[in-house]
């Protein structure tokens, strides 16, 4: 039995690396297709891969798509935290969900291992993905929170030089001042820093992060329920990251607690090396998923 | 030379790693005090790893952020005091502050090959009316003339002196003299260097910068910096002073304050012993010395084996915490070796 499934159409705004990755995950997924990709450079490697995979390029941004706006419902904005603080405005105003990978943050944070069940995205219009070290430690946070209270989390992300475009390097701030909320905010912790270190190694290093948290209470009871919580959030987000790992096995000390995780990317379009990169457009990716499910039940309903 | 040497000293920055970065708000008050009186142009105060680098990775400070650096502007009399930044460390909210509490020179630092994140940073700092300057970490990690290419877009982000920073103490007096040349020859910026004593370099290396014609030399007393140290400031000026190199430093304040308060602050002695060797000849951060010690204590390795092995990874300034897992994996690797020869 092989029931038709509806692809729920997605337009991508920003054809630079991210926004080619995405592409290539949305081509995969059983339940969205990619329709649209939106750039400002006609001269763009992402653009022509775009229209290579039958996609309808768009040369001239945002003002471009507004005239086919009707070819897709769910809208990523792979670009800056600046043009989507214009772009978030004209995307309600089209009715769209938008599913934001920049640091804008106008929309709650999604960590889909973490909090897309319960944060009502169907109901949402724009959601923010943090950042790709919050994709990657927060969860981490949360699975100790979710045992014993967390009176700070610390992380440190390594990337490789190579996989930190201009965006991240000239936005550097934003990078840790929003993962450090988001591991607040969605991981539970009172207090938090973040610092992000970048590698110019060759050949490149994988994303690494060193995650340390320090617990209110300790035992080795405690330890033992922290490990399975983390071990359990490993294996969720392998689900969407296949090349999320332990680097190390987890240290307990006292009252710290000190994971290192590494991420390999699926090498979609942007190499390996590139987890940092891979493990935000899965978690969009999967949180798309998660809307086209409930879009395509209100289908029914109605029909 | 008649122009005169401006001198950054960093006991209070540099220094901050060799004492885990514990010094109390008395300690930098009699310390301000001493370095403003025996002339020195700019006092450096901050945590080791810059504004916002107390931490978990890098170590927390024994006072506050707003402490360390009120405590040396409040008795830095005549000395300019300063901090450092290292952007994915520090931000820009954090530089604001420190310009409020009284800072005037701020240094942005980042890996030789990465000076773009430093673009919103020093753009910042000239923004604040701040004596700004662009630091090239690890500048023997590249060849001179990539350094002179990442300092140039230092240079258009609007720095006013560019550093070369050999901060594992591994140039040679030949590496510096290419880097600062080629420096002097096509930047439009003053130039500085800041040295480590890992290969008992520091004094040597930083007069042959001075010979290439920099600006700005770092000092601290007695050496008090990461790994080795940096360029004993009372060495220094006894050494300046015999080739006649103009500077405002008194050099018998400074030999008394290293001797009669400095040394007896250390916690580690700050010298050229295996391990502080070992940085400069593998050419590893010098922050990265204690950290190795004590992980080479607690998992049984050998500490300069951890160093190898984290130059082999090309590990760059900030990442300490990849230190714990190479000495995991020697203390496995050593486990499986006895296991064999059993």
């Amino acid at each position: 039995m092989n029931m038709i499934k509806r692809k729920v159409k997605c337009a991508i705004i920003g054809s630079g690396n991210i926004g080619t990755d995405l592409m290539y995950k949305l081509l995969r997924s059983e339940l969205l297709e990619p329709t649209v990709m939106v750039g400002i450079d006609p001269q763009s490697k992402g653009l022509a891969l775009a229209k290579e995979h039958g996609l309808t390029p768009v040369y001239n941004g945002i003002e471009g798509f507004k005239e086919i706006h009707e070819k897709a419902d769910i809208v990523f904005e792979a670009t800056s935290a600046k043009a989507h603080l214009t772009n978030a405005k004209i995307l309600k105003e089209l009715g769209k969900k938008a599913i934001d990978l920049t640091p804008a943050a106008v929309g709650p944070f999604i960590i889909p291992s973490v909090n897309l069940e319960t944060s009502d995205v169907t109901n949402l219009d724009n959601v923010n993905m943090v950042t790709c070290g919050g994709q990657a430690t927060v969860p981490i946070v949360k699975a100790i929170s979710n045992v014993v209270n967390v009176s700070y989390a610390e992380v440190v992300a390594a990337i490789s030089s190579k996989s930190a475009g201009p965006g991240t390097r000239q936005n550097i701030d934003e990078f840790t001042v929003t993962t450090a909320k988001a591991l607040k905010e969605v991981g539970g912790a009172k207090e938090s820093k973040t610092l992000i270190v970048l590698n110019p190694a060759e050949p490149p290093v994988l994303m690494r992060n060193t995650i340390f948290v320090k617990i209110e209470d300790h035992s080795e009871e405690l330890y033992i329920q922290i490990r399975e919580s983390i071990d359990q959030m490993v294996k969720v987000l392998q689900d969407y990251v296949p090349g999320y790992r332990y680097k190390s096995e987890p240290v307990f000390k006292g009252d710290l607690v000190t994971v290192q995780v590494e991420v390999e990317g699926m090498g979609d379009f942007l190499p390996k090396y590139s987890g940092n990169l891979d493990i935000i457009t899965s978690a969009a990716v999967r949180t798309a998923e998660i809307m086209a499910e409930a879009m395509n039940k209100e289908v029914k309903i109605n029909g | 030379m008649g122009k005169q040497l401006v001198i950054n000293d960093v006991t209070l920055r540099d220094g901050m790693h060799a004492i885990s970065h514990q010094y109390s708000k008395e300690q930098i008050a009699e310390l301000t005090r001493l370095l403003d009186d025996s002339g020195v142009d700019i006092i450096e105060a901050t945590h080791g790893d810059g504004l916002g680098g107390s931490s978990i990775q890098y170590g927390f400070s024994k006072e506050t952020e707003d402490d360390i650096i009120r405590t040396a502007v409040e008795n830095a009399k005549n000395a300019k005091v300063g901090v450092l930044l290292l952007p994915g460390v520090g931000t820009i909210e954090h530089l604001e502050n420190a310009h409020q509490l009284g800072a005037q020179v701020v240094r942005v630092a980042t890996h030789c090959t990465e000076a773009d994140v430093s673009e919103q940073h020093i753009k910042a700092g000239v923004r604040l009316g701040m004596d700004t300057v662009g630091f090239l970490m690890m500048s023997h990690r590249t060849s001179p003339e990539n350094l002179l290419e990442e300092a140039k877009k230092m240079e258009s982000y609007g720095a006013q002196t560019i550093y070369v920073v050999d901060s594992a103490g591994a140039l040679t007096m030949d590496d510096v003299r290419s880097r600062v040349s080629l420096f002097k020859q096509h930047l439009s910026t003053k130039i500085g260097f800041h040295a480590h004593n890992n290969l008992s370099l520091g004094v040597a290396n930083s007069i042959v910068a001075i010979q290439e014609g920099v600006d700005r030399i770092d000092a601290s007393l007695a050496g008090m910096g990461a790994g080795a140290g940096n360029a004993a400031l009372e060495q220094l000026v006894a050494v300046m002073n015999r080739m006649g190199i103009s500077h405002n430093v008194d050099l018998y304040k400074v030999m008394d304050a290293a001797e009669n308060v400095m040394k007896p602050m250390m916690v580690r002695p700050v010298q050229i012993d295996r391990l502080s060797l070992m940085l400069g000849y593998t050419g590893v951060y010098s922050s990265f010395l204690l950290f190795a010690e004590r992980a080479g204590k607690e998992y049984g390795v050998d500490a300069r084996d951890i160093l190898v092995k984290i130059a082999e990874m090309n590990a760059v300034g900030g990442q300490e915490d990849w230190i714990i897992g190479v000495a995991q994996d020697l203390a496995k690797e050593k486990q499986i070796k006895r296991g064999i020869e059993i």
